[in-house]
């Protein structure tokens, strides 16, 4: 017993010892790869250690290292602060809404796109729909404030001629999140149908061809064999919309947050965490802030990877 | 699919009513989308293009009288010229530097005989899913010393996890027999990697770079909250502060200089727009194509 123990062990160190003299074997990946390990630790690891200032009050002439610890009083005092829920409230809010109205849109465009026969016009309609996708949410943002302007913007400009009032998309309550939902469809609908418009391309023809034999029409073919043929890659997105629930468009929300009187329906965790960590300085308080979004992230991510791998085999590992 | 077999599938759609009625409802449906993505743009050209017209018409997209003075003011916008050339140093560092990066991580990754291959994919792939956020991110790289310098903008990303998976992806589905002979030549990974592998993996690389350099000329947090200075801060954040925030002494710095009453700020403020994206537009149309060949291989494995 104890004799197998130690050869074990000796075993186990011999091929430690290999294992490193792989590294020597095969020293030029080691070289390349090295500047990678560093880049992770300091730049990915590094701050993964500092979210310890969620557990400390953070003084600046302390660091990360010297300020006092003080338990979870930052959570304690978030989950005690009315502003925090009705921002965790906004951003899931402002993600259900674009998982039911944003996820469908580019599979429903994908399929259009896919029952188009003139090649020359489809693949036009594709690349002018990718277009807003190469632009910056600051250059979106200027150009719907613009755009959706009382005074100027066109919509408002039909609802004066109707003889309605103009509508301030942007300072009104009750259009923001409508709005938020709408630029980001309209943003995101066309590069994000490629990636089911490149596996509609692989499912096998010999199947349409055989459910023509059997009489079925387009609309039975598109519902029998190209909905099913995209199941795959429609669960892991789904995954990763479930998995980025939580997260909401920084870029998108904050240089559409303009008018303060939208703040109660759109300001969102992220923007929520930049206001309090890098505008009041609150450092302790903005890390418990992210930390907290960064939990749900992932225990989101876990869940929604478990649950379709119990549905199908389709899960991302 | 192949070419004849999708001539047959073609020939063999039955051109009943109801088919009939859909596909024209379609063709409609996608005109009427491309011009739901175009408008916006076009009506800001208009804008920018109406300071010469006293009563902008929403409406209308091209102006009674086209007037470039809003261009004028802008291109002669000291920070909009700063701007304009910070962007470009950091598109033109970040692009190479990136690129080289991605590639040796990828290929050692890539490599069964890597040791702890996959110990080392998890390391990296962890992030992907779980960050530091916001606060220690800035704490970081304020810590390095990095603010107020163009290294804060190219080093925080200069590894995109995403990115860099999507090459080792391409990178092991080439075959392993190409390297073989020059293995056998005595040839080592690095000169392997430089002189066979780079070479057969262009599409790649070309999409991987592009991707890179729009994210690059787009990006504009990272300057707002790591920049202080405005002579160094990139166009997006100049734009921002023009017309989003309105700051005046950006906007009017060049009051005064000519005879231009007639320039509205919006007049401005769609021409500063313009000024920042009509180098995307340019260069759109002749790269998309490649933008979309990483999408599909990086689908491959899902």
């Amino acid at each position: 017993m104890k004799v197998n123990a130690a050869k074990n062990l000796a075993q186990t160190k011999k091929r430690r010892e290999n294992q490193f003299h792989l590294y020597w074997k095969h020293k030029y990946l080691t070289l390349m790869f090295i500047p990678a390990i560093i880049y992770f630790l300091v730049f990915k690891y590094a701050p993964i250690y500092g979210i310890q200032i969620a557990f400390k009050s953070y003084r600046f002439k302390d660091g990360i290292f010297g300020s006092p610890w003080i338990g979870l009083e930052n959570f304690r005092h978030l989950f005690g602060v009315k502003s925090f829920w009705q921002v965790f409230g906004n951003t899931l809010i402002i993600s259900m809404y674009n998982l039911i109205f944003g996820f469908p849109a580019p599979i429903i465009l994908a399929l259009l796109l896919n029952e188009i026969t003139h090649q020359r016009f489809k693949k036009t309609v594709q690349t002018i729909s990718y277009l807003p996708h190469f632009v910056s949410w600051v250059v979106l943002g200027g150009l719907f404030v613009q755009f959706l302007s009382p005074s100027l913007g066109p919509i408002n400009a039909i609802l004066k001629a109707l003889g309605r009032d103009p509508i301030f998309f942007l300072a009104d309550p009750k259009w923001f999140r409508t709005v938020l939902v709408l630029t980001s469809i309209w943003k995101g609908v066309g590069w994000r149908s490629i990636i089911y418009l490149a596996s509609l391309s692989g499912i096998n023809p010999e199947l349409y061809e055989a459910a023509e034999v059997d009489g079925a029409n387009r609309f039975k073919k598109m519902l029998h064999i190209t909905l099913p043929g995209l199941t795959p890659v429609i669960t892991i997105m789904l995954i990763f919309a479930v998995g980025g629930l939580i997260h909401d468009n920084f870029d998108q929300i904050y240089n559409l947050l303009i008018s303060p009187t939208v703040y109660q329906v759109g300001d969102v965790l992220s923007t929520y965490t930049y206001r309090m960590g890098l505008v009041k300085m609150e450092y302790s308080f903005a890390t418990a802030v992210g930390l907290f979004t960064n939990i749900i992230s992932f225990i989101l991510i876990l869940m929604t990877n478990t649950i379709t791998k119990r549905i199908n085999e389709y899960g991302i590992w | 699919m192949s070419k004849d077999m999708k001539i047959k599938r073609k020939n063999k759609i039955k051109h009943s009513i109801p088919s009939l009625i859909f596909d024209s409802m379609n063709y409609l449906f996608m005109i009427i989308f491309c011009v739901t993505c175009l408008y916006p743009f076009l009506f800001l050209v208009s804008m920018s293009l109406s300071a010469g017209t006293s009563n902008f018409a929403s409406l209308r997209l091209i102006p009674e009288v086209i007037d470039f003075s809003a261009y004028r003011r802008v291109l002669s916008n000291e920070f909009m010229v700063s701007g304009f050339i910070n962007t470009v140093i950091r598109v033109g560092i970040a692009v190479p530097l990136v690129m080289l990066a991605i590639v040796f991580t990828a290929y050692p990754l890539s490599k069964k005989y890597f040791p702890h291959r996959g110990f080392w994919t998890g390391f990296i792939v962890f992030t992907m899913f779980f960050s530091g956020g916001l606060i220690p991110s800035y704490l970081v790289i304020r810590g390095l010393g990095l603010l107020d310098s163009i290294w804060a903008l190219i080093l925080p990303g200069l590894i995109p996890a995403y990115n860099m998976i999507i090459v080792r992806n391409y990178f092991m589905s080439l075959s392993p027999d190409l390297e073989e002979s020059a293995r056998i030549d005595g040839a080592n990974d690095f000169t392997i990697l430089i002189r066979i592998i780079l070479p057969i993996s262009a599409p790649i690389i070309a999409t991987v770079s592009l991707w890179t350099a729009v994210g690059h000329w787009n990006a504009w947090f990272d300057s707002m909250i790591y920049i202080q200075k405005a002579s160094k801060q990139v166009l997006q954040v100049v734009l921002r502060r023009i017309v989003l925030e309105g700051t005046q002494e950006m906007m009017d710095l060049n009051t005064g200089m000519d005879d231009m009453a007639s320039i509205s700020p919006d007049n401005i403020k769609a021409a500063t727009i313009m000024v920042a994206t009509i180098p995307i537009l340019l260069v759109y149309p002749f790269v998309q194509k490649y933008f979309v060949k990483g999408i599909m291989v990086g689908s491959l494995k899902g």
